[in-house]
């Protein structure tokens, strides 16, 4: 809570409290290359910009969802070097050299990703806003148990984590949907599981 | 068109496009990001500032100075806007508090100034640096300590604050078998995942916002009176909602705020609340506190039935209308409701998810259980043998369909409720307590006037614009099947243009009215369409049949681009209804069925199984209707389980305002879910005999874990939500 109120949560300090804030300077400038999407991108920001923002703002990739710009909605999921991540947990200036890839880079409505498919097919969204960020883990999620990392609900770590639903549920519960759609998230991550599984 | 009496048998009967599963037209925009949202316009409103919201560090009281220096000299600073600076405001009809507060503060995190930056860094930096200094007031933030000034609020949304039939008293004071409980419900809060954002631009004295708003009517209207202008003079376009679910219902801060913004930096402006300012300065459910008492014969016939209920709202704001389903679901020869409104000096409450028969049902599906218990019954045979086919305080009333019992029966059929323990906390596995528990589902069904407009061009294209809002619902998709139905095309065939103000007026999204009521719109101008390709063809109108892009009629058929001509057509028409929702109650009904496990170590409580019956008139498309049950699901176990905005009662504001520490069900939560849909159709409630599904969903969840954690544990908690401490301490011994 107070990480999270130093953070986004301003409300208006009265004078007793602590005066916690660093005398007003310019921002400092950083220059950024990344590849977004198998595409280089070359950036000057603001060094607080998260990569989230770097990616929404300057890029203009929209699909990235902001839902709470705190780490806490997963709305913002996007794979960095093969590895989901939360992007607004993240300065885009830390990411120098990264790979990227966010939902548009996964299909495009003429071409869509199976994973993305499977969505629609099984009505895995509703509101459509954390659906980004829940098709980018998806995919990720696949690529982890496949790749043997262990969960928090893996019974034996000597052994490949399965690929039953209590595993995929553990490894998406980082990704909110309001909406409740997660009956059928899960429907269409099996779905795309069992064809590669 | 007007809908005055019961539909008969119209295009939509066909069913080749209506009531189909497909999948939304949105789909492939949606799932590779390229829906645009509000803030997500780059093309239509270049090169923005960012505001970023201060809101009030009190929870009541005045402001009695603010610095702004040290924040407007920071870098890349534009504008900050205060009450002190706004010019003049007025409040929108459907806001209780003031958007923009100040000196007056009349709760937590009331937006009093936006900082407005070249970017969102430097606005987010500078608006730290903004001083203010407060003179607090003692507010009131305790509904428990207040509830007994509550005062008979004005008839509203929910209906007449009181109701009585018979003499409750007395037949209550005489039955054989009687239960009194007292249920409280916490703060709830929307926790959608979109936060409530807007793009501003002025041109001249014209405004256009992109906003994240389920009425856009609602918020054109209150948009123009809050800024003093004409409405004429605003434009708000809204084509994605990231959620709303009440939320969005009204015109918020980051709206007005950004309107204002850009108005002072002549540019256009960007803001999305901050999640962490969300839950205290935006609208949320207010809790309840729930007194119910039943009286019944000793073979289960309810006699005497009373539902009162408490809540609290800052002045000149309304109840939460708790009692609403008890005035319907049950017969019983003598009832009493009330409802008693408390002034507090929280956020402003308001709608969320079906306002009242979501908390109401919380309770009264307890107290049935409850009840079934001590008369030795089954909850399900309880129900079913109290059931009425009128409304029981207008017997002179029907129901325009009323299948409760099938919902029952049939739920108890594909569940497996013979196989539960009537005896609690019999039934283990391993080092889980299992339960069944049941509850029934009631909403109504409202009906509101909507308009389309329907254009057909030279290829024989249709394109269907009303200013309707989708929010996840499925409009997009139930729209297009509308059109596509009605008009004999395919649904390729059609484009669905939602959420701009420039767009005929719907019914908007909330109540679960949307989907039928705005579809309903469609039909209405989709059948004016029809005739004037029949007059323009010079077909006969009472022979023509459209499909296959064409229409026929005596032996001629002409394809639609051709009926269209250079110029095409374009109709508008609004559905507006008559007096059938006065004659007939219209109610959708259902029954929710729920396995819990119950950690005989901890308390803590995990979803087996799921399963709810619907009886909502014609599905539209079973695929989305389907989803809408799931979702409302998934919030009413997040109600049963984890969800509460816990209040400071000394400084006066929820104390968990993100999504961290407001719990709400994660994938880990919630197991697989089975929906059934009872086939149905009500031709008294519109042209598509269809009704609201959207909010029937969460109505009685809650309480069916709550009875399921009952049958597992042998614990009664009628506090929600029921977190592992308030069963911990009673749960069986464990060795």
């Amino acid at each position: 809570m107070a990480a999270a109120a130093m953070r986004s949560d301003v409300h208006a300090q009265t004078e007793t409290a602590p005066a916690a804030v660093n005398p007003v300077t310019a921002p400092s400038l950083a220059k950024v290359s990344l590849k977004v999407n198998g595409k280089a991108c070359d950036l000057e920001l603001d060094t607080r910009t998260t990569l989230l923002d770097a990616l929404r703002e300057h890029l203009h990739l929209t699909g990235s969802k902001k839902g709470c710009d705190q780490g806490q909605c997963g709305a913002c999921t996007v794979m960095v070097n093969g590895r989901r991540i939360n992007s607004c947990l993240t300065l885009a200036v830390m990411q120098q050299g990264s790979e990227v890839t966010t939902i548009e880079g996964l299909g495009t409505p003429e071409n869509m990703h199976p994973m993305q498919e499977a969505f629609v097919k099984c009505d895995g969204y509703q509101c459509g806003y954390c659906t980004s960020g829940q098709i980018c883990s998806a995919v990720a999620v696949l690529g982890e148990i496949k790749e043997g990392i262990p969960s928090h609900v893996t019974e034996d770590l000597m052994k490949p984590p399965s690929w039953d639903s209590s595993e995929i549920r553990e490894r998406m519960s980082g990704n909110l949907c309001r909406c409740g759609a997660y009956s059928n998230i899960m429907e269409a991550i099996t779905q795309v599981a069992g064809g590669r599984a | 068109m007007k809908f005055e009496t019961p539909a008969t048998t119209n295009p939509i009967d066909q069913l080749k496009v209506v009531g189909q599963p497909l999948d939304r037209v949105d789909g492939p925009l949606k799932t590779t990001g390229k829906a645009p949202y509000a803030y997500e316009q780059h093309e239509a409103a270049p090169n923005p500032a960012y505001g970023y919201v201060v809101g009030a560090a009190i929870g009541k009281g005045r402001i009695s100075s603010m610095d702004l220096g040290q924040a407007k000299a920071a870098p890349g600073v534009l504008a900050i806007i205060t009450a002190e600076n706004a010019g003049k405001l007025d409040k929108g009809d459907h806001n209780t508090a003031k958007l923009l507060g100040g000196p007056e503060i009349q709760h937590y995190h009331q937006a009093i100034a936006v900082v407005v930056a070249e970017t969102f860094e430097q606005a987010r930096s500078a608006a730290q640096l903004v001083r203010v200094k407060y003179e607090a007031a003692k507010g009131s933030f305790d509904l428990a300590s207040v509830k007994d000034s509550g005062k008979k609020p004005k008839e509203g949304f929910g209906g007449p604050p009181e109701t009585a039939v018979g003499d409750f008293d007395k037949a209550f004071a005489a039955a054989p078998v009687q239960l009194d409980a007292t249920y409280t419900t916490p703060d709830q809060s929307h926790a959608m995942i979109e936060p409530h954002a807007t793009i501003a631009a002025w041109e001249g004295d014209k405004l256009t916002i992109w906003t994240s708003n389920q009425m856009v009517g609602w918020g054109v209207g209150d948009m123009a009176k809050t800024l003093g202008i004409q409405k004429e003079n605003v434009r708000l376009i809204s084509p994605f909602i990231g959620g709303g679910f009440g939320g969005k219902l009204f015109l918020r801060a980051d709206a007005l705020l950004a309107a204002l913004g850009a108005r002072a930096v002549k540019r256009p402006v960007k803001i999305a609340l901050q999640r962490a300012l969300m839950i205290n300065n935006t609208t949320h459910r207010p809790a309840t506190i729930q007194r119910i008492r039943l009286g019944a014969t000793k073979d289960g016939q309810l006699s005497a039935i009373a539902h009162e209920s408490w809540s609290g709202d800052l002045p000149g704001g309304e109840p939460e209308t708790a009692v609403s389903q008890t005035r319907l679901l049950y017969a019983g020869a003598n009832r009493l409701t009330a409802m008693r409104l408390a002034e507090l000096d929280l956020p402003e409450g308001n709608a969320m998810r079906a306002p009242g028969e979501a908390p109401g049902m919380m309770a009264l599906e307890i107290a049935v259980d409850e009840m079934a218990e001590k008369l030795g019954m089954d909850p399900v045979e309880f129900r079913i043998l109290n059931d009425t086919q009128v409304d029981p305080e207008k017997p002179e009333r029907p129901f325009s369909q009323r299948r409760l019992i099938e919902c029952l029966r049939t739920g108890a059929e594909k569940f497996g409720w013979d196989k539960r323990n009537a005896k609690p906390g019999q039934t283990r596995e391993g080092r889980w307590l299992m339960g069944m528990g049941v509850a029934a589902a009631l909403r109504n069904n409202l009906v509101m006037k909507s308009a389309a407009r329907v254009k057909l061009d030279k290829s024989g294209h249709i394109t269907v614009e009303t200013d309707m809002t989708d929010i996840g619902t499925g409009s997009y998709t139930v729209i297009a099947q509308t059109a596509a139905e009605t008009l004999g095309v395919s649904l390729d065939k059609v484009t669905v243009r939602l959420g701009d103000s420039t767009f005929p007026v719907s019914c908007g999204s909330g109540g679960q009215w949307g989907g039928n009521s705005s579809s309903s719109g469609v039909y209405a101008a989709c059948m004016k369409l029809r005739a004037a390709i029949t007059l323009k063809t010079g077909l006969s109108a009472t022979e023509a049949i459209f499909a296959d892009g064409k229409v026929s009629a005596g032996g001629r058929s002409v394809s639609l681009a051709e009926a269209a001509g250079d110029k095409g057509l374009e109709v508008e028409d609004t559905m507006e209804y008559g007096d059938l929702d006065k004659k007939f109650q219209q109610s959708t009904f259902g029954a929710h069925y729920v396995e819990v496990a119950v950690d005989s170590f901890t308390g803590e409580t995990r979803v087996r199984r799921m399963l709810a019956v619907c009886a909502a008139g014609r599905i539209l498309n079973p695929k989305t209707a389907r989803s809408q049950v799931i979702g409302a699901m998934t919030m009413g176990v997040g109600a049963a389980l984890m969800e509460e905005l816990k209040v400071d009662k000394k400084r006066g504001f929820f104390v968990n305002h993100d999504l961290a520490s407001y719990e709400v069900p994660v994938h880990a939560d919630i197991p697989h879910q089975e929906v059934i849909f009872l086939d149905e159709t009500d031709p008294i409630s519109s042209p598509l005999k269809a009704k609201g599904v959207g909010e029937l969903g969460i109505c009685g969840v809650g309480a069916a874990v709550a009875n399921a954690i009952y049958n597992a544990t042998g614990v009664r908690v009628r506090d929600y939500p029921i977190t592992l401490d308030k069963l911990i301490d009673q749960l069986p011994a464990v060795a």
